[in-house]
Formats: structure tokens, sequence, C-alpha cells
């Protein structure tokens, strides 16, 4: 290793928002929309990219942001789920999981909107199957599955009335 | 939890990686999905001085069907293989691709890292070994092209070169009347597999086999394959008892470590039970029929 740190720098689109900031390489993409950027809607839980709560949406896909550089995402769009509200309105997603009690605590449910999030965008009509395969990488402690599967089914159902 | 510092290079063709990661030397590694190495990193199992960001170099990411030859980029991803209508013919391809880890980890994790890594509980290794993969190498002494079965050593152990990057995997369409399954036994989707079967099987008529190739995984250092277990097969009718022998003869082969997903005896009976799950669907895909395999949770 050489004796300076290195610092790259990097443009990277949240939510809409371009921030260019110059970055350790090894700065963790969580770490940077949580400390760098202060958006802390996302959340970390195992830390060791098992549990999802960290999970985000890059250039339309689903990823653990606890497990990618900020510095492999330069260049990209991000959406975290403070992107998710429009106009100081909750977007369908959370408004059904807020009718379907598709969250208690809270903590893993930024992860659980996101990968819902990637499967509507993908198939707006997912059955139960669908949805339990979809959100296999996102473990929730303390709801119970059921009323998260009853939630996304909701917000899916509404999104294609609209 | 932070990997130690490394040094953050971004190359835009692959001659370029190749020449930093010989400049570099030992310290240098490349880094693709990241899904494999980003933590190992962060638990600071390996402290890489440089890190090659090969994730976005151009060229790496088809999935095409070149006169029956299935080629696949190295960067290709799970997500990607996984939906690829070019490869909807061959199941075992896909049974593979979607049940790798969860949708986030297939996002971004490439096969051309899974080979790389050679974790022994990783499906693309076993998986290659069903179709004869070939693994298309690029290095400081130029292009090379290494059999899967040569190309995966041992247990995080591959024949590639010091800065030798794989740039594509290729293998033959599987010819008519050939049908494959390959099934994963996990604890959940985010956890690595305790056990997986897969069997790539071809009939001559109905009952009989022509030809097959059959793999477990998570079963020893490197995928188990058995040339007397085939033999069984090949040739000769598919009965229950044939299929039986088959397995007793490829689970001899084995080697299943006892860890925290089971003892050595219960992965024992769990790889006896997916063999032959994955041979009868891989049997009846052959005969035409359309069977969503799946892979099994606790
Ligand atoms: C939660 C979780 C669950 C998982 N579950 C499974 C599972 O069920 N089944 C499974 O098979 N895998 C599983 N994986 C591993 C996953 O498939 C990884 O994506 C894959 O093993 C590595 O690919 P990558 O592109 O991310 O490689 P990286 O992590 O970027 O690299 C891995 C290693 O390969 C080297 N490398 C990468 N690309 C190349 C190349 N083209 N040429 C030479 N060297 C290269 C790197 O230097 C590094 O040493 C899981 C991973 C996670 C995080
Ligand atoms: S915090 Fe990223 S997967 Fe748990
Ligand atoms: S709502 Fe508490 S962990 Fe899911």
């Amino acid at each position: 290793m050489s004796e300076s740190i290195q610092l790259v720098p990097v443009s990277i689109t949240v939510n809409g928002k371009l921030y260019q900031q110059e970055i350790e390489p090894r700065l963790l993409l969580v770490e940077f929309i949580r400390e760098t950027i202060g958006l802390t809607g996302t959340h970390i839980g195992c830390d060791t990219s098992y549990c999802g709560a960290c999970t985000i949406i890059v250039d339309g896909d689903p990823v653990k942001s606890c497990t990618l550089l900020a510095v492999q995402v330069d260049g990209s769009e991000v959406l975290t789920v403070e992107g998710l509200e429009q106009d100081g309105e909750l977007h369908p997603l959370q408004q059904a999981f807020s009718q379907n009690h598709g969250l208690q605590c809270g903590y893993c449910t930024p992860g659980m909107l996101m990968s819902s999030l990637a499967l509507l965008a993908e198939n707006p009509d997912p059955d139960i199957k669908d949805i339990r395969k979809r959100l296999a990488g996102n473990v929730c402690r303390c709801t119970g599955y059921q009323n998260i599967i009853k939630s996304v089914q909701a917000a899916a159902k509404n999104l294609r009335e609209d | 939890m932070y990997p130690a510092p490394f040094r953050y290079y971004r190359p835009d063709s692959i001659e370029n990686a190749i020449q930093l990661l010989s400049e570099l030397g030992e310290g240098a590694k490349p880094l693709a999905g990241g899904q494999s190495l980003i933590p190992v990193l962060k638990l600071r199992m390996d402290e890489p001085t440089d890190l090659i960001d090969i994730g976005r170099l151009p060229g790496l990411r088809h999935i095409n069907n070149e006169n029956e030859i299935i080629r696949i980029g190295a960067l290709a991803t799970h997500a990607h293989i996984g939906k690829a209508g070019v490869i909807s013919h061959i199941p075992i391809v896909t049974d593979c691709a979607n049940g790798i880890a969860d949708a986030q980890v297939r996002s971004r994790g490439t096969i051309g890292g899974s080979i790389s890594t050679a974790d022994p509980s990783c499906d693309w290794p076993a998986l290659l070994h069903t179709l004869d993969a070939e693994v298309i190498c690029n290095g400081p002494n130029g292009k090379r092209t290494i059999n899967i079965r040569d190309f995966i050593l041992d247990s995080y152990t591959t024949a590639l070169g010091d800065a030798e990057l794989v740039t594509e995997i290729s293998f033959k369409t599987p010819q008519k009347l050939s049908g494959g399954s390959y099934i994963v036994f996990k604890k959940a989707a985010p956890a690595y597999p305790t056990v997986s079967a897969g069997i790539q099987i071809t009939l001559a008529e109905e009952d009989i086999c022509k030809d097959v190739r059959l793999v477990l995984s998570a079963a020893g250092p490197r995928p188990v394959t058995s040339d007397e277990a085939e033999a069984v097969l090949r040739g000769n009718k598919l009965t229950n008892d044939n299929l039986e022998k088959a397995a007793e003869a490829i689970i001899a082969a084995s080697d299943p470590t006892p860890d925290s997903r089971g003892s050595a005896s219960f992965k024992r009976s769990m790889l006896h039970s997916l063999f032959i799950k994955a041979a009868n669907i891989a049997i009846s895909r052959a005969r035409g029929n359309n069977i969503i395999g799946a892979h099994e949770y606790v």
C-alpha cells in the first residue's frame, strides 16, 4: 500500500440529484448514502450481505448497498427509499405497507420496499410464490412475512388500476 | 466493516486491465461484481494492495448462440443469464442462474467471478461440468481455452495464471432428446448451498441413455464427477435400479465437509435425494416435458 490515501472523484445521481464527491475507494455504497450524503433511510442490518435491509436500486436493479463499493456505481442512477415519495405523497407501496400492517419496527422496511419495487417493475401482477421468491433476500425479524406479502399484493393491485 | 485501504483502477480495455495486473503484481486483484470479493475484504480475510475494476469492461456481457455454441461473457450476471432468451431452452442453465443467492446478489454477481473464485459450494463451477464447458482466458501470454475440468483445480484454486482473466465461457447447445436439471438444497436464499446435484442426459430412445454428465457440488473440495457413475447409465435402460447404482457410485466419490450446514452423513443423504430428483426431472425434460425445477429450502 502506498503512503498517501487515494481519493477518487465520483458522480452519483441519488433520487434524481447529482452528487459529486471525492471518496476513498474502500467506502461502501451504503456508507456513501448514509454518511457522505446523509440519507439514513437505507438501513444496515447485518453488514454481511445477508439481510437485505440495505437494498437500493442501481440503474434499475436491486442490489445490497453493503456489498458494493461506492466507486463501482460512479456515473449510475441510484434510487433509495427517500426517492419513493413524490410531492409529499407516499408511493403506493408505502401506502400499502402502512394500510396492511406490512411493518412493525420498520427496520427491514426500506429494503422490503426497494425489493418490492424492483419486482413490480418486472412483474406487475405477481402471485404469492413470485413475491416470496423475490423477497427471499430480505429478512424481517418482527412483522412476519404474511402481511408483507399482502402489502405487496395490495400495492400491485393499486398500481395496475392507476 | 471497512475493507483495508487499497488503490483503485478502472481500465477501459481488457488489454489495459491485464497490463495493470502484470505491473502491479501479486497484491493486485480484479474486481467484477464484488459479490464474493467485497464480503471477503470487509472481513479482512484478504487485503489486496490494488483493485482493478473490470466490472464495466466492454465486450464481456454477451450471451449468444453462434452456430449452436453458446457463448457467455465473463461479466454476464446471474440475473442476465437467468432471463436470457437464447438459453431459455437449456433449463439446467436457468435452474442454476435463477437459484443463486437472491435477486440482489444475482443483479451484480457474474459467471466469470463465480468460476474464478472456485468456492466449493458455488454453483457455476459444478454446473458447467454437466455441459463440458470451455473457459476462455486472456493474459500476458495471450488467449487460451481451458476445459472446466482442468480449470477448477481445488477449493478456491483455478488454473488462472498471474494477471490472467476469464473472458468467456462456451458450451455446445445440448442436442435433441437431451435434458438437464440442477437442484440446490440450502437453508435460505442468501445462504450458500448445503449441497447440490446436476445431471444432463441425452436419450437414444425413450428409456435408453445415450450419454450423460453427472456432478455434485458442495460435496468436496472441487465439483465431484464420476466416470464410473456415468458408465452405469450410458447405453443402458434408465431404470430406478440403475439410477440408484449411479447415485451410489457418485456419492462414493464425494467427500462433503461437516460444518454448520450439516454433518457429512446428512449431506450424503441430501445428495442422494437431490440426485434422484434431478435425474427424474432431467429424464422428463429430455422426453420433451416442460418441468419447472426449483431449488429447495428448509
Ligand atoms: C449473500 C450471498 C449469497 C450467495 N449465494 C450463492 C449461491 O447460492 N450460489 C452461488 O453459486 N454463489 C453464491 N454467492 C456468490 C456469488 O455467486 C458471487 O457473485 C460470485 O461467486 C462472484 O462473482 P462476482 O462477479 O461478484 O466476483 P467478485 O466478487 O468481483 O470476484 C471474485 C473473485 O474472482 C476474481 N475475478 C472476478 N472476475 C474475474 C475474471 N473475469 N477473471 C479472473 N478473475 C476474476 C476476483 O479477483 C475475486 O478474487 C453468494 C454471494 C452472496 C453475497
Ligand atoms: S446490511 Fe446489507 S445485506 Fe444486511
Ligand atoms: S418490521 Fe421489524 S424487522 Fe421487519
